[in-house]
């Protein structure tokens, strides 16, 4: 499930539930258009309960497009799902938004 | 190993699902045959071979995976544009699914003895197929891609340089661009290899990810540089990648490698080598220093030929399998089929479970009409109330118990696809099979029962029904005749058609035939529906010449007996030089049927409701007149009173009170059933009857009503049979009339 709002020139992408290959295809598509529509988004992972390669594939995908037209993607309020694999596949360092430690 | 139950369980599915592959392979095949291969489903045809294999190496079945290895070889050549899949490779393929399906017998066989015995018969066979199956690959033994055996763990490196410094295995790992869409998780195995040891650093690679338009989101474009601590040794690191073997591209150097290894490693990744150096350095692999010695000594000596590495590059031959490594596998093949499992949402349950589920549905039905009946009796309207709710609840239980049990004949009818195929061959014929319906559903004991009355039928139309292709371009049809397979739902019973476009039968051939063997009488005016069902009779074949596959005067009769067994009816329709049609009319199930309870001499009895077309109040009646008048039709009727032989009350003060008839469907007609009184629908579990009521006609089956009492389920079209011989026994021999009685 994926979710987009706008709210002053900044776009937020809110991804809800599972986010793998089941969701892929579909997600591409409204993801792919916020990023083009906005100079800002912000993804925000708090309601992602399951992660794998295709749905991490897309975030990359993201931020890669984000950074080749010089715009901004974040990743934020990211849920133990979605922090277990950036964390498993050193990516903090690519996606280099703040992380919230675990306690 | 056999003492490990977790093991057996996992062995006997795996016998299960390499059954549904070959399935899988043999219905991809033929459907090339037909329509252009492409990419998908070659693809899907080496996957099923390779699964098939490596799922066989598992479990040390060194048979089937030396046979399906040259297979699965074949069929990446094909996959790889090397060779095309073209009828007479499609026929060795075939043949060659065949011969998979009995070395999975065999190994079966074996594991239930204990001890492996020689198979010389199947060997042979199998050295044959892989005599022919070489055939397509020996030009590519010489380009060597295929049969490469090297071993990417361990290459031979020149000890030019020194071993690197790092203390950890680097794992380097392109994975394929169908991995996600197979249902593998490439993070899965990232996990995975964490559990084997510590994980010093995963960098992710994912260069290979085309820009955004062009991104397809299940397509995988991931790669991992993985440093690992671990005391493992390299082929449990190898075994980690089991699931993938073939769709991935996977470099595994142990700790303190040749820099020239590296080197190797740097040059054979897709990726730029500059890219891929700072990987290694980021990643703790390679320091600096070793990257800078690594690059330069590799600008002198680039090995002349060295192709980038092949998917699969890690091949089978390392079988020896240690127990945690099995486990490990099973484990992941366990996650695997998980996944499968959600994708299609199926849950796989024991037969007899369902069976079970569905017998104590029927007990529930039963218990629920007694407590029915109390409420009845007790006047209470509340009770009532309650106990209404409670039958409406029990009905729908037992509806969808019934549809847990329903599968699609699809199943069924797609196995005659093989059928109608190579008999088609052996005779010279072409033949197209058609399906129609095959997402009817139907109670899976029928299915079943059906199997044997299917395959006679089509044998039969394809052996004497469609004619040889001159004999039809001379008659004006197309050369390639079909057949058609069809089933569907109709007012509450299923409905299964074998049609064929062939000569049909010819009426003056069966009636002389008929003639000849005493079933009619020289002088009878038989209607053709008649004549084309004398072909039920026993003993009867019209066939001309007997061949191989049918003809020798055994199989409708057979056919008829089976579906009457089912409580279904059978009857053929035939046009000259058009076709022949059998039509098979079945019950939804078994188990519970809707009857139609009647109450005759004081005794209950009950009518399959799928067979009752309406109730009429009976006219005054003549004692000997058997038939009556049906808003201008002629009905006759049965006296059921007189052919159940009850003893009740005699007919002559009977035939005072008002009485009904219920009229209902027979064969190819209509009959009426006259009874003293009718008591409504109502559901009801069959009972069989014992071994010792077996040869009692016109009742198949009993019942328990809701009071305690017994009913007997009345078997229409026998007791319309024998009334039939009686009434005709006058005019044609016995016999003949008998089997005049089974055709109607």
């Amino acid at each position: 499930m994926i979710q987009i709002s706008s709210e002053a020139g900044r776009s937020v992408a809110r991804l809800e539930g599972e986010f793998t290959i089941y969701q892929a295809a579909e997600s591409k598509p409204p993801l792919m258009a916020a990023i083009a529509d906005s100079e800002e988004l912000e993804i925000n992972l708090a309601g992602v309960t399951e992660i794998d390669s295709a749905g991490l594939q897309l975030l990359l995908l993201a931020k890669r497009e984000a950074l080749r037209t010089g715009k901004s993607v974040r990743l934020v309020a990211h849920s133990e799902a979605t922090l277990a694999v950036i964390d498993l596949l050193g990516l903090a360092g690519y996606f280099g938004d703040p992380l919230v430690l675990r306690a | 190993m056999s003492s490990n139950p977790a093991l057996n369980e996992a062995r006997d599915t795996f016998f299960a699902e390499s059954r549904e592959m070959l399935q899988v392979i043999e219905d991809t095949l033929l459907a090339l045959e037909s329509n252009a291969a492409d990419d998908e489903t070659i693809n899907a045809l080496f996957r099923a071979a390779h699964t098939i294999k490596g799922s066989a190496g598992l479990f040390d079945f060194e048979r089937i995976v030396r046979f399906t290895h040259v297979v699965e070889s074949v069929l990446q050549r094909v996959r790889d544009g090397a060779i095309r899949l073209l009828p007479p490779l499609v026929s060795l393929l075939l043949v060659c699914g065949d011969q998979i399906a009995a070395l999975l017998a065999e190994a079966e066989a074996d594991t239930l003895a204990k001890s492996p015995a020689p198979h010389p018969n199947t060997d042979a066979h199998g050295a044959e197929l892989v005599a022919q199956l070489n055939d397509y690959l020996a030009p590519a033994a010489a380009g060597g891609a295929l049969l490469r055996t090297a071993d990417p763990i361990a290459e031979p490196v020149p000890a030019a340089h020194g071993g690197v410094a790092s203390e950890h295995w680097h794992i380097s790992v392109r994975f394929g661009p169908d991995v996600l869409r197979n249902g593998m998780d490439p993070l899965s195995f990232v996990r995975y290899l964490g559990s084997l040891g510590r994980l010093i650093s995963v960098s992710t690679v994912f260069d290979g990810m085309p820009d955004a338009a062009t991104m397809d989101p299940e397509t995988c474009y991931l790669g991992f540089e993985i440093a690992l601590m671990t005391d493992a040794d390299r082929q449990t690191i190898a075994d980690a990648f089991e699931f993938v073997r073939d769709d991935c591209a996977l470099r595994i150097l142990p700790p303190h490698s040749k820099l020239a290894e590296y080197v190797q490693l740097i040059a054979a990744m897709p990726e730029d080598d500059i890219r891929l150096g700072e990987l290694l350095v980021r990643s703790g692999s390679l320091t600096e220093a070793e990257l800078a010695a690594g690059l330069s000594a590799q600008g002198q000596r680039r090995v002349p030929g060295e192709a980038p590495p092949q998917l699969g590059e890690i091949l089978l031959g390392q079988q020896s399998v240690e127990a945690p490594v099995l486990n490990a596998a099973l484990d992941k093949q366990l996650r695997v089929r998980e996944r499968v499992a959600q994708e299609s949402r199926f849950v796989r349950v024991r037969a007899d479970k369902l069976d079970q589920l569905i017998n104590l549905v029927g007990e529930l039905v039963v218990a629920s009409a007694g407590v029915n009946l109390r409420a009845l009796a007790l006047k209470d309207a509340a009770l009532q109330e309650a106990t209404a709710s409670l039958t409406h609840l029990v009905e729908q239980i037992r509806d969808d118990a019934l549809q847990l049990r329903m599968v699609q004949l699809a199943e069924t009818f797609n196995r005659f696809n093989r059928i109608v195929r190579d008999t088609a061959r052996e005779l010279g014929k072409e033949i197209e099979l058609q399906i129609e319906g095959g997402d009817t559903e139907l109670d899976k004991t029928m299915v079943e029962k059906l199997a044997d009355p299917l395959m006679h039928l089509v044998r039969n139309a394809i052996d004497h029904g469609i004619e040889a292709p001159e004999v039809r371009a001379a008659a004006g049809k197309p050369r390639c005749g079909t057949l058609t397979l069809a089933a569907c739902h109709d007012s509450g019973s299923i409905v299964i058609t074998v049609r064929d476009d062939g000569a049909g039968l010819s009426r003056e051939r069966l009636l002389k035939k008929g003639i000849e063997r005493g079933l009619v009488a020289p002088g009878d005016q038989l209607s053709d529906s008649e004549v084309f069902n004398l072909i039920f009779a026993p003993g009867f074949s019209t066939a001309q010449t007997v061949t191989e596959l049918s003809g020798r005067g055994v199989g409708m009769d057979v056919v008829k007996r089976n579906i009457q067994a089912l409580r279904g009816v059978v009857s053929l329709g035939s046009e000259p030089g058009r076709g022949t049609t059998v039509t098979m009319r079945l019950p939804l199930t078994l188990a519970i049927i809707d009857g139609f309870l009647v109450g005759v001499a004081g005794a209950m009895f009950v009518v399959p409701q799928e067979l009752v077309i309406e109730c009429i109040e009976a006219p005054a009646l003549d004692l000997q007149q058997d038939y009556l008048n049906l808003r201008g039709e002629v009905l006759p009727f049965l006296r059921l009173d007189q052919m159940l032989g009850s003893v009740g009350e005699p007919v002559a003060t009977r035939n005072t009170r008002r009485s009904s008839v219920v009229v209902v469907r027979t064969g190819s007609g209509k009959a009426g059933l006259l009874v003293d009184s009718l008591h409504g629908e109502f559901h009801t579990v069959i009972k069989p009857l014992g071994k010792l009521f077996q040869n009692i006609r016109g009742v198949s089956d009993a019942t328990i009503l809701g009071n305690g009492e017994v009913a007997l389920v009345l078997d229409v079209s026998a007791l319309v049979g024998s009334a039939a011989t009686r009434l005709q026994g006058g005019t044609v021999p016995a016999h003949g009339s008998r089997a005049l009685a089974q055709a109607v």
